[in-house]
């Protein structure tokens, strides 16, 4: 009866992981899908020389805290992304926490056959503070520059 | 115990069936032979049947060069309404359009006619690159600019939603549809862009028409 029970508690616990497998990504999932797949499209794929790719990224893959800024304050300029450079203004996401952009992130990393393993939480949070005084700096140095202009 | 057991084992294997990309419905295509012509209609007085057709247009397209309903004469098109700084669905419809640009390549009996509603920031130049990037190539695929109220206002016709309002994402609301027009300037069929189901069937629609004489 013992080892019955040991063996049919193991199974228990073997198909509640397998069956939830896909549910490890749960909440980084459904706002990928909601929000970044619009532009990235749900397979990660991108749109051809206009918006790129997210499935097998160098880029995402080699800057794993700076994602999580362009996650929030979007990203401007060229980027070259498998050796493909795109330039089109992506807008931040502003009303995602801390702890969702690390699940959006982690469930990126993880889709479409990425295997970039998962972001590390102290760093990223961290990493977004200092984005955060790096946009007040420019936004207060833009304020300044439209005074000085109104001034003259 | 042991049922008890059994039933756990059951209940845990489909309880995380709740997955986002759990398969949804199969499509099943369906084939048409003739596709109607949409709108509501009107009786002339002479007892003709007056179908809505698309009006008279002029926008500018990506080369700066006026586009008309001339240059669609004798042509069947797909028009659709976006904008580049778009942050919601134009990427996923564009990525439809892409499709269907892709799929009828060498037919020239078919064009593609983006229009964009926010011609403020979408200007020749913006288009332009746009275009480039994307390989859209003239005559096959305009993207048009031009007045804002004219821009606006055809989308009606298109049974499209193209309205400014500052509180909607990047300031426009407007809907994501692909609109089949035949050569007589009637829409025949149209589909959800951001659907690709919906496009495959919509792309079924476009080879039944192009087979019309
Ligand atoms: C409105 C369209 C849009 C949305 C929505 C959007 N992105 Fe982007 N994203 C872009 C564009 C365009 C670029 C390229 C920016 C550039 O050219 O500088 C980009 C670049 C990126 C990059 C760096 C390049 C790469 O492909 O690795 C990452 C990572 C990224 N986005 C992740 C996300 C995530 C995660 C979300 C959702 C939280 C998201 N994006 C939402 C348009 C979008």
């Amino acid at each position: 009866m013992k080892i019955q029970f040991t063996v049919a508690l193991a199974a228990l616990i073997f198909f509640c992981t397998y069956s939830c497998k896909e549910e490890t990504f749960y909440q980084g999932h459904s706002i990928y899908d909601s929000i970044c797949a619009n532009c990235h499209m749900e397979d990660g794929s991108g749109l051809k020389g206009i918006i790129p790719p997210l499935a097998n990224s160098d880029y995402l893959k080699n800057n794993q805290l700076e994602v999580a800024c362009i996650i929030r304050y979007g990203m401007e300029g060229d980027v070259v992304v498998n050796g493909k450079t795109y330039n089109q203004p992506m807008a931040g996401i502003t009303y995602v926490t801390d702890t969702e952009i690390a699940n959006i992130i982690n469930y990126i990393n993880n889709a479409w056959g990425n295997d970039y393993g998962m972001v590390d939480f102290k760093n990223l949070r961290i990493k977004l503070k200092e984005c955060a005084a790096e946009e007040e700096r420019i936004r207060l140095e833009e304020r300044a520059e439209r005074i000085r202009k109104m001034n003259q | 115990m042991k049922y008890l057991l059994g039933v756990f084992l059951v209940t845990f294997f489909f309880a995380c069936d709740n997955t986002p990309d759990a398969p949804v419905k199969g499509l099943v295509i369906a084939k048409k032979d003739v596709l109607p012509i949409l709108g509501n209609r009107d009786i002339a007085e002479n007892g003709d049947t007056i179908y809505p057709t698309i009006p008279d247009f002029a926008f500018i397209n990506q080369n700066g060069d006026t586009v008309t309903n001339a240059d669609f004469e004798g042509k069947a098109y797909v028009a659709d309404f976006f904008f580049i700084h778009c942050p919601t669905i134009c990427p996923k419809v564009t990525q439809q359009m892409l499709r269907v640009n892709d799929k009828f390549a060498d037919d020239d009996n078919l064009m593609l006619l983006a229009h964009t509603v926010d011609p403020k920031r979408d200007d020749v130049a913006a288009l332009k690159s746009y275009a480039d990037k994307l390989d859209a190539k003239t005559p096959k695929w305009h993207f048009v600019t031009g007045d804002k109220d004219e821009l606006h206002g055809i989308a009606d016709d298109y049974f499209s939603v193209a309205i400014e309002n500052p509180d909607a994402p990047g300031g426009f609301d407007h809907s994501g549809r692909l609109i089949l027009v035949d050569k007589n300037r009637h829409v025949r069929a149209f589909a959800n862009g951001t659907d690709p189901d919906e496009v495959t069937q919509f792309i079924e629609d476009i080879k039944v028409l192009l087979a019309e004489k």
